[in-house]
């Protein structure tokens, strides 16, 4: 492991050369609006929402899966990027059946606080209104495709964290949905331990406890780094420190 | 040759109609209508949705009365479950929906009727409204908004926001009462009291300066509807229903909500978006019947609070003996004692110490696959039910709205009011006006009352008999 500087927004950083560079953006308070990623999971770089400009290069690149070089010059929040950023959320928009007034994560929610953060004040495609399904066959939880952004965090977390393998990706392109199982009803799955981890880290409404009410629940994503600390390094870290 | 008048838009009411009127070869009035051209297909889009999320999303048809439909909808939610709600969130919704009600009936006649009243029917239309009574009676018009504020600062104290608070739920409330908001709308009391007796005192006032006008204001026998509580007494939460006939007969007690689908079927007309909802025992279009204050201030025994109930006896003694009191332009006079109903109670229930306990939330899963919630709203009777799966989706809903109920009777309002003052093929404004003022008695929502949204601006036309326009005025 070596540690290199280089320059994140003109300041002048250093980092190790195993961390990403959004790991070490953040590391220096620097901020870069992300959805796919979370803290503590195999970062995938799908959304695109925290692509950088590095300097030499012709194309941008996700900060979630770029490792840092000696002297890399990166920009994170230049024009072209912030038109880029309210694009894509603007896409997510249309693309899915969003109802933010009558939303169990109103005011809660990550893909709107993006939709705040990126400015996005009206979406110029025509939304599309798929069909989606919603199953509320598990005893506890319900999944509603209309709300998912197929960030695949749920996927994630019940693979690498709870070793389930429950949540896969089905489909092509703009069709691609959440399953569990072999698509069969989330209720009916051998594999669910009911631990609901899918459920805190899923940015949005897709999924949710059962019984909640319009903006009523709110995501607490803490418990993942404090049991990733503990499978990984046997610490049991202190949730509401920022020691690692 | 025959003609039609049209208005269109129907202004200072809550969504979009018009109203036409059919003149024969003489210009005199054969039919008159009232329109509701506005639809929104809320019954058809819940479906796939979850139980949970209902009281938020119903309450979105509504800006007005956004706090009816949450109450109801979460009563139908506690019926799925098959819970007791605790009784301290019993009371608390019953608080809310006396804020509703003050809010609501404060606008109906500060804002909305009142500067016909104040101002005369033959005012000018360009001020002939809340920003003209502003300018003839200052205080008037400012204790009347306060009032209205009162009503919304309940809500906003309870649930954190004046429009579409999600925060009655299937099983109870999100959040226990706290004293010093207690403290804080117990302090508004006053006010409200003195407002809501200036208000009464204000309309009867102006009763007999209208004394040539009120008779035709649908002054016609019908049904009257509503929930009346186990003793008799006003209600405006739970109970159970009772019809009157324009006699003052009882014909129906107790019914139990459950069954409100033996008693009421809905009509259709391929000339509005809005239901013709009727007395299943007398059929349609006979079964015709009146909700809202002038049918619940008629059909109960008793208000139980002193102030109220002293003005419901004088309201019962104008019909005499054993007639209810038929004219619908007493809904103004009904609405006003509501109001002062309203602020009464909700003194009572913020004083009681049982409204600060913590627990008002009960919970469970899925226990009905079918649920009914029930409760007065400001302009009626109001019902919502939810089918669903074993898992709480929504397989059917079924909503049926205060103003729809008044739909026959609003275009026999409209008919008699037609009849009495149109002659001719011209319609002067203030003619139109009084139309459209028999209308505003019953406070209509047109967008509830066809799960719809928007603002009702007035639109009259004039055809003959061949169906041609003769003539139209709209604003």
């Amino acid at each position: 492991m070596a540690i290199l500087t280089l320059t994140i927004d003109g300041e002048q950083v250093s980092g190790k050369d195993d961390e990403s560079i959004l790991e070490i953006a953040r590391q220096h308070g620097i901020h870069i609006p992300t959805l796919c990623y979370i803290d503590g999971l195999a970062a995938v770089g799908s959304c695109r929402l925290c692509l950088v400009e590095i300097e030499g290069s012709p194309k941008l690149a996700p900060a979630c899966t770029t490792k840092p070089q000696e002297g890399m010059v990166v920009r994170t929040a230049t024009e072209r990027l912030q038109r880029h950023r309210r694009m894509i959320v603007e896409l997510l928009a249309s693309e899915g059946n969003h109802q933010c007034a009558v939303c169990v994560v109103n005011n809660h929610c990550e893909l709107q606080n993006l939709a705040y953060d990126v400015g996005l004040t009206y979406v110029r495609f025509p939304y599309l209104f798929p069909k989606k399904t919603l199953d509320a066959s598990h005893k506890d939880f319900i999944i509603d495709r209309n709300r998912c952004v197929l960030c695949t965090r749920c996927l994630r977390v019940c693979y690498e964290v709870e070793g389930a393998h429950v949540w896969d990706v089905a489909g092509r392109g703009i069709n691609c949905e959440i399953i569990s199982g072999l698509n069969q009803p989330w209720g009916d799955s051998d594999t669910c331990t009911s631990c609901g981890k899918c459920v805190l880290v899923c940015p949005t409404g897709a999924l949710i406890e059962k019984g909640e009410a319009v903006a009523e629940m709110e995501k607490k994503t803490d418990f993942l780094r404090f049991i990733v600390t503990a499978r990984k390094k046997k610490e049991w870290i202190n949730m509401d420190s920022d020691e690692e | 040759m025959s003609k039609t008048v049209t208005i269109a838009p129907v202004t200072r009411i809550e969504g979009h109609a018009k109203i036409t009127i059919h003149l024969d070869d003489k210009g005199t009035v054969t039919d008159a209508r009232f329109h509701v051209n506005e639809f929104r297909g809320f019954e058809k889009f819940c479906e796939g949705r979850l139980m949970w999320e209902m009281a938020g999303i119903t309450s979105r048809i509504c800006g007005i009365c956004p706090t009816s439909h949450l109450i109801t909808s979460a009563k139908a939610g506690d019926d799925i479950l098959a819970v007791a709600i605790p009784p301290t969130a019993e009371k608390l919704r019953r608080l809310i929906t006396l804020a509703q009600w003050i809010q609501s009936h404060a606008l109906s006649f500060f804002h909305l009727s009142s500067p016909d009243f104040l101002l005369g029917f033959d005012s000018d239309p360009a001020t002939r409204n809340i920003f003209g009574l502003i300018a003839k009676d200052k205080e008037f018009a400012r204790r009347g908004i306060r009032l209205r504020k009162f009503g919304q600062e309940i809500i906003e104290v309870l649930g954190s926001r004046r429009i579409h608070t999600p925060w009655a739920v299937a099983g109870g409330v999100r959040e226990p009462f706290e004293v010093s908001k207690r403290d804080y709308l117990l302090a508004w009391i006053p006010e409200a009291r003195e407002t809501a007796l200036l208000a009464l005192k204000t309309l009867k006032s102006i009763h007999e300066n209208f004394s040539t006008d009120i008779p035709n204001y649908g002054n016609f026998r019908s049904l009257f509807v509503g929930l009346v509580a186990p003793d008799g007494a006003l209600e405006y939460y739970d109970g159970t229903i009772r019809i009157m006939d324009g006699g003052g007969n009882i014909i129906a007690d107790k019914i139990d909500p459950h069954s409100y689908s033996d008693q009421f079927g809905e009509a259709t007309e391929d000339w509005s978006y809005l239901k013709f909802p009727y007395y299943k025992p007398l059929g349609y279009p006979q079964g015709m019947y009146r909700v809202g204050p002038l049918a619940r201030v008629n059909i109960c025994d008793y208000i139980d609070t002193p102030l109220a109930e002293e003005e419901r006896q004088i309201f019962k003694a104008m019909a005499g003996q054993a007639e209810a009191v038929n004219n619908s332009f007493y809904y103004h006079y009904a609405r006003l004692i509501e109001l002062l109903f309203a602020v009464e109670k909700a003194e009572a229930l913020l004083n009681d110490p049982e409204i600060l306990n913590p627990h008002v939330r009960s919970k469970a899963m899925i226990n009905r696959l079918m649920g009914i919630g029930v409760s007065e709203a400001p302009r009626g009777t109001l019902f919502h039910q939810y089918w669903v799966d074993e898992n709480g989706v929504l397989q059917k809903v079924n909503l049926i709205i205060a103003t729809a109920q008044n739909n026959l009777a609003m275009n026999r309002t409209v008919r008699q009011l037609a009849m009495r003052y149109i002659d001719g093929n011209k319609i002067t404004d203030g003619i139109l006006n009084r139309i459209e003022a028999g209308i505003r008695c019953f406070d209509p929502c047109l967008s509830c009352s066809t799960h719809a949204a928007g603002q009702m601006p007035l639109h009259v036309q004039l055809f003959d008999a061949d169906h041609r326009l003769l003539d139209e005025i709209r604003r």
